[in-house]
């Protein structure tokens, strides 16, 4: 009852307005004057639409032909070689991309308890007047400039880690990892976050009326179903963290060694995106060298597809074997 | 009633957000000065209008709204003569006592076979002989076996609505409650299986205590042993079913019945 009176009251002055239109014959120009206005403004918002699609066309277009020389240029035994000298033609890129992957799982693997961790927590533990606190202040940790990461990683862990760890240096793989599992962090926690906010709370209700705990209600019915979110959270923090350069390049130490021995993780690495960051400035356009490095982030550009591949696979095979869910 | 009610209210009072000061939201008194017994074995129907304080009063029974803040209760709830709100109540095992359904069915993630096990192993049972026997029993006893049994392996998800629905009867029957609280359990559900789930009520109170808040008064009264209306959390009207239903005390069941408001 109460909706139909509004909706009386909503049609009331909008037949009056079309009502005046008819009587007059200016009524009809202006209805054009709408149309052509309705007409630009369409077709710019589509056009914005396409041009942002056809910018990574083209930005992709242009990583691969800058890029795909390399493939031809270098044979292929030397470009996933173990070494990267380029002074010396040698393009031997499998240090760069062992030391991005060290560094990228060793930070997922510190950052994915403590993320989750956090996120159940806020979610499931805290209580609300903690969880407003929290939530904002892990935000803004997500925008903390990764140069002043760097500089934190450069002045405080790096001595720490070559003091408290003994190793000849601080600028070590594993204090890139550090930092980036402290960077990937904010956003694990609050996708993580939002999908665990996003099961019903019927789910809590029903594994404590099975006489669950709250703590075996929480991780093995309430996680489990955010399982999909979860794995989206770990997903972006891996993106994030292959392809942070600016923090990485100041505190792994920069040396292209192959991180195969089974102390590399406290020895300096050089990763893919620092040295397309430190080598590009100086390099001769066109050149052998100037290629190599598109090709690396030709390669890069495959990890994190793959990664992200990956992480849809996942969730679209749960969505598949989830029946009507 | 001869025998000792399976469950007994004293004087229960209900408020959500009682300490508004918080968070600003005005106090509902759900439930009001209820007094009420459930006898054992038998089909309770608790029903009325929406907000009546129904929903509130099963979650009552096995704590649930413990995990609420800003609630104040008053009054008592026994469970076979004991307070279920006294301090030295476990509440892990009071909800292993009282079972709880759910007018959504909600499978916990996994297969269905985990679904109905899943309970047990929590409490500790490891017993591989015990959990299958209890996987059998319960999807029998929930009218479900058969549909599943070439099934047991698959996603809770994959089942229909109904099937759905039934597991969770099943899940909290692997328990073996004492009680079987249901809430709406066939709100979602297609005729047929409404039936079903029905059918399978009056085959498990020969063995269970079951208080349900019917999806219609018409599921009420097919399956009320006794009957207790609430209007705006009060408690109008109990007795034995057939009463309630067909020979309404209260002016104001009757015309909730005959559907003069709702």
């Amino acid at each position: 009852m109460c909706g139909a009176r509004m909706n009386d009251q909503e049609q009331q002055p909008r037949r009056e307005a079309r009502v005046e239109p008819v009587s007059t014959a200016r009524g009809l120009g202006q209805g054009r004057d709408h149309h052509w206005g309705e007409f630009l403004v369409e077709n710019a918002i589509r056009v914005l639409g396409f041009s942002a699609i056809g910018f990574v066309v083209l930005i992709f277009l242009f990583l691969l032909q800058e890029g795909l020389p390399t493939f031809f240029r270098v044979e292929l035994p030397i470009l996933f070689g173990q070494r990267w000298y380029p002074t010396f033609d040698l393009y031997g890129t499998m240090p760069l991309i062992l030391g991005s992957v060290l560094v990228t799982i060793v930070a997922i693997a510190i950052a994915l308890p403590l993320g989750v961790a956090t996120a159940v927590f806020v979610r499931e533990v805290a209580p609300n007047w903690a969880r407003e606190i929290l939530k904002p202040m892990i935000e803004t940790l997500a925008g903390i400039p990764s140069v002043v990461l760097g500089f934190f990683g450069m002045t405080i862990v790096a001595p720490l880690v070559r003091d408290v760890l003994g190793a000849p240096t601080g600028l070590t793989a594993f204090t890139g990892a550090l930092l980036l599992a402290y960077m990937s962090l904010p956003t694990i926690i609050s996708v993580a976050e939002d999908a665990l906010d996003a099961v019903p709370k019927s789910y809590r209700d029903a594994g404590l009326a099975m006489g669950a705990t709250r703590w075996q209600t929480i991780w093995r019915v309430v996680v489990p179903a955010a399982r999909s979110g979860i794995i989206t959270a770990i997903m972006l923090g891996m993106g994030r963290a292959i392809g942070e350069t600016m923090a990485v390049m100041m505190v792994t130490g920069n040396a292209a060694r192959m991180p195969v021995t089974a102390d590399s993780l406290f020895r300096p690495v050089r990763t893919m995106t620092a040295t397309i960051a430190a080598e590009m400035g100086e390099v001769a356009r066109g050149s052998t060298h100037y290629h190599v490095l598109f090709g690396v982030g030709i390669i890069l550009f495959v990890l994190t597809f793959m990664i992200n591949l990956a992480a849809a696979s996942v969730i679209f095979q749960k969505r598949r074997r989830g029946g009507l869910r | 009633m001869v025998e000792q009610p399976k469950i007994h209210l004293e004087h229960v009072g209900f408020t959500y957000n009682a300490t508004s000061a918080t968070t600003g939201a005005e106090p509902v008194e759900a439930l009001k000065d209820v007094t009420l017994s459930i006898p054992p074995h038998a089909i309770t129907v608790i029903f009325g209008p929406s907000g009546g304080g129904k929903t509130t009063l099963l979650r009552l029974i096995n704590r649930l709204n413990d995990m609420l803040s800003g609630t104040r209760r008053t009054g008592q709830v026994l469970l076979d003569g004991q307070d279920i709100y006294a301090h030295d109540v476990s509440v892990v095992e009071l909800r292993r006592r009282v079972g709880m359904v759910f007018s959504l069915p909600l499978p916990i993630p996994g297969t269905v076979r985990h679904n109905v096990t899943y309970g047990l192993q929590l409490a500790g049972m490891r017993d591989q002989t015990v959990l299958d026997n209890a996987l059998v029993r319960s999807l029998q006893q929930a009218a479900l076996w058969d549909e599943v049994k070439d099934r047991l392996d698959d996603p809770a998800t994959a089942l229909s609505g109904g099937q759905q629905q039934r597991l969770c009867i099943a899940r909290s029957l692997a328990l073996e409650p004492d009680v079987l609280l249901l809430d709406e359990p066939t709100s979602g559900l297609d005729p047929i299986s409404t039936a079903k789930v029905e059918h399978s009520l009056m085959e498990l109170k020969k063995h269970y205590t079951i208080v349900i808040v019917p999806h219609s008064v018409q599921q009420g009264a097919r399956v009320a042993d006794y009957a207790a209306f609430f209007l705006m959390g009060e408690l109008m009207e109990a007795g034995p079913g057939r009463q309630v239903f067909i020979n309404p005390k209260n002016k104001r069941t009757e015309d909730y019945i005959t559907g003069r408001f709702g």
